[in-house]
Parts: structure tokens; C-alpha cells; sequence
């Protein structure tokens, strides 16, 4: 390295260091890469944000179930469309989830052994969701179920309520 | 007849064009024969001199080779079937369905495709196990090892993706249960399911994705991990033989 004082006559300009050491080269090379990591971790966020959709085209998580008259006591009725048991008790009205906690296969309930059983794996249930044998890991789970002004059952599905919440009509 | 046939040959052989594609003349020694290979791109990357030993049926039973040739049957019956598919739910069940018993045999290639498939991550986990088994993985080839089981990740990946594409029942449970299983994984788990998927469930956006990871992301990786696989065997010293193999004892 040349001396400082005779650097414009001799060495090369961007290689002379500044008073703490740092050479113009170490600096332009130290911001380039900067802006280029901050440039690489922007588009890493923004393509995360491209490939997370705004808008779902999916079944609406809250839904009607019809007038409580429709469940005779006691009974199991499984809406399709939903993917939901909706059991009426003695004791009142609850709405069971229909996909297994396993792996997420929709169960079937077989009225003859008053249980609801997993095709894929083998799970079962009792009506109230809860767990008689199987691979899976959780009772089925109870969505938060009540009444519309018009006397409709509604369920949503995004509430999960304990089973002892029954809904007495 | 023979005269007039070689004379023609002879003729094209003189010809301009004919010589800008085969500049070398015919490989009748070592030298040009190496030179054919080097100037060629498909075929620079292999070896210009093999062993006998490691072109014996025992040395790999070919299990590399075979899967290529799996790979390359893939890449040639899927684009065929991609000219009567759309990845849209009303239409892919019908497609799939219309390639069986409609189109000049579509069912043929879709056979082809399935059969091809399974043949394939067959082969590459046989290719995988003898590779082990004969310390393939071992030092200088630990790089190409790896690229290796890259590369069966991709296959198994590629097998997965395509199993949704005909949306039947199979398809549509196989993929529920698959990106349940995805969703245990710790903290991350239920945020690659719903990047994975598009949404909560497997639906519309879910087979456009792994229609566009089966046919355009996978295979381009595939293509990429193929060419270093193959380039650095030819590196590293060509295959694994095993020693006794070496000393020309069986």
C-alpha cells in the first residue's frame, strides 16, 4: 500500500484506506452485497405473500342446519356438504365434527353399532365425539351450535366449544 | 446397386452440410473417437474409456441407466398426455377418463405414464440399495451421494404430485391424508399445508399446484440433479467396482 500523502501520484485511488482502515472498494463491495441480501430477503417475502391467496373459493364455515323439528330424539344426522355430525340428545342439540382427527378422512356413522368409524385407518367414536379406539389422537372435535332469530340451528365451524356445551331447544 | 449407393453416400459425405455436423471424420482411432465424444453435448459428460468391468451386467445391473430411461418414458408420455388434460375440477376427472376410453390410445400412454411410475421409484430405490451396498457412497463420491438422494426425494415427489392428477377418489384421500401427515410437522406444518395446497382443503387451487410442481418445477429439477449426477460420476472416476471385481476375479 502506498502512503497516503503520495497516493493520488502513485497507487491506485480506490484502494487507499480511510483513516479507520476501509478502502472505497471494501465499502461499494460491503453496500453492494447489503442492498442485495435486503433485495433477496424482500423477494423471499413477497413471493411467501404471492403463494398465500387472499380470497378462498371454500365451503363458508358458518352454516345453517335447518329447523331443530328436522332431528327426531335421538339421532345422528350427517350433512354432506358440511362435512358435520348434528346429534340430537335427550339432553339437547350438539354438532360433531365428521373429519377424523387422524388424518383427516370423513367418518361415517353406523347406526347398528351406534358409532361413528374412520374407513381409513380404523378410528372410532361414540356419538359425542369421543374416542373408543383408533390411531387417532383427539375426540372428535364439538362446534359452537345455536339458534338464528328464526328458530334455525347455525353452526361455526371455526368455534370448537367443550362437549359439555349442549344446546337445549 | 452397392457401387451407386456408396457412391452416393460418398457424395453427402463431401457435401458442406454434412461436414459442418460431423467434423471429425469416421472415428476409425482413439484420437477421434475421443474427439467425437467431447464435441458432442449429449455425450460430453461421459467417460471417453470405460473399464470392461464396470460395463458387467453385476457392476450396476444398470439399475442408474434403467431409471434415466423410466425418466426420459415419463417425460415423453406426460407431455403427450398434457395435450388432452386440464388441471380445473370439472375437467381433469372427465380428461382422465376421456384419455381411457376416448382418444387413439390415450389409454396406452396413460398406462405407459402410471406403469413407468411405479416402475421407476422402484428402480431408483434398488439403484439407491446397491449403491450402498457397494460403498458408492463413500469418499470421493459422498457429493454424488447426496445428489443421489436429492434425486429420490424428486422422484417420490414427482410420484406424489402426479397421484392427484386424475382426481378420483384415490387421488383426492391419498392427498388428504398426505398433506394431513405434512401438517404434524412442528411449528411450520399447517402453513406448508396451506401454501401446499392453496387453501384448507384439497380443492381447485391444490390441483393446479401440484399440476404445475408435477410438470414444470419437478421435472426441470430433476433435469438439473440428472445432468450433475451422471457429470460427476464421470469425475470422480466412473463407477463403483468392487475390488475383487478390480482384480478381474469373480
Amino acid at each position: 500500500m502506498s502512503d497516503t500523502k503520495t497516493s493520488s501520484v502513485v497507487g491506485s485511488p480506490h484502494a487507499i484506506p480511510a483513516s479507520n482502515g476501509v478502502t472505497r472498494r471494501d465499502f461499494l463491495n460491503e453496500i453492494t452485497m447489503g442492498a442485495l441480501g435486503i433485495a433477496g430477503l424482500g423477494s423471499v417475502a413477497v413471493t411467501y405473500q404471492y403463494f398465500s391467496p387472499n380470497v378462498l373459493f371454500e365451503p363458508s364455515t358458518t352454516f345453517r342446519a335447518g329447523n331443530p323439528d328436522l332431528y327426531p330424539v335421538p339421532s345422528v344426522t350427517f350433512l354432506q356438504d358440511q362435512q358435520v355430525y348434528i346429534v340430537r340428545m335427550p339432553e339437547g342439540f350438539y354438532a360433531v365434527s365428521a373429519v377424523c382427527t387422524h388424518l383427516g378422512c370423513i367418518t361415517q356413522w353406523k347406526p347398528d353399532a351406534e358409532m361413528i368409524a374412520c374407513p381409513c385407518h380404523g378410528s372410532k367414536f361414540r356419538p359425542d365425539g369421543v374416542k373408543i379406539e383408533g390411531p387417532a389422537p383427539q375426540p372428535l372435535p364439538h362446534f359452537a351450535i345455536s339458534l338464528t332469530t328464526d328458530g334455525e340451528l347455525l353452526v361455526d365451524k371455526l368455534q370448537i366449544i367443550k362437549p359439555s356445551q349442549v344446546l337445549k331447544v | 446397386m452397392a457401387t451407386s449407393f456408396e457412391s452416393a453416400l460418398h457424395n453427402l459425405r463431401e457435401t458442406k452440410v454434412w461436414k459442418s455436423i460431423f467434423r471429425r471424420g469416421p472415428a476409425r482411432t482413439n484420437r477421434t473417437r475421443s474427439l467425437a465424444i467431447f464435441g458432442n453435448l449429449f455425450l460430453h459428460w461421459m467417460p471417453v474409456k470405460v473399464r470392461e468391468k464396470s460395463l458387467r451386467v453385476r457392476a450396476s445391473y444398470y439399475l442408474g441407466s434403467i431409471s434415466f430411461i423410466l425418466f426420459i418414458v415419463l417425460f415423453v408420455t406426460g407431455i403427450l398426455l398434457m395435450f388432452y388434460y386440464h388441471p380445473a375440477a370439472p375437467h381433469a376427472y372427465r380428461d382422465m377418463k376421456d384419455l381411457q376410453f376416448v382418444v387413439s390410445n390415450g389409454v396406452f400412454l396413460r398406462n405407459l405414464h402410471r406403469l413407468a411410475a411405479h416402475l421407476m421409484v422402484f428402480a431408483v430405490f434398488w439403484h439407491m440399495f446397491h449403491v450402498f451396498y457397494r460403498g458408492g457412497y463413500k469418499p470421493p463420491h459422498e457429493f454424488n451421494w447426496v445428489v443421489g438422494v436429492v434425486l429420490l426425494l424428486v422422484t417420490l415427489f414427482l410420484s406424489y404430485t402426479g397421484y392427484l392428477l386424475p382426481w378420483d377418489q384415490l387421488a383426492f384421500w391419498a392427498v388428504t391424508v398426505g398433506t394431513n401427515i405434512i401438517s404434524a410437522m412442528p411449528f411450520i406444518g399447517h402453513k406448508v399445508r396451506f401454501l401446499l395446497l392453496g387453501g384448507n382443503i384439497v380443492g381447485e387451487n391444490a390441483l393446479l399446484r401440484f399440476y404445475v410442481l408435477h410438470v414444470v418445477i419437478l421435472p426441470l429439477a430433476a433435469f438439473v440433479l440428472i445432468g450433475i449426477h451422471f457429470w460427476r460420476v464421470q469425475k470422480d472416476g466412473g463407477l463403483t467396482v468392487k475390488p475383487r471385481d478390480e482384480d478381474g476375479r469373480e
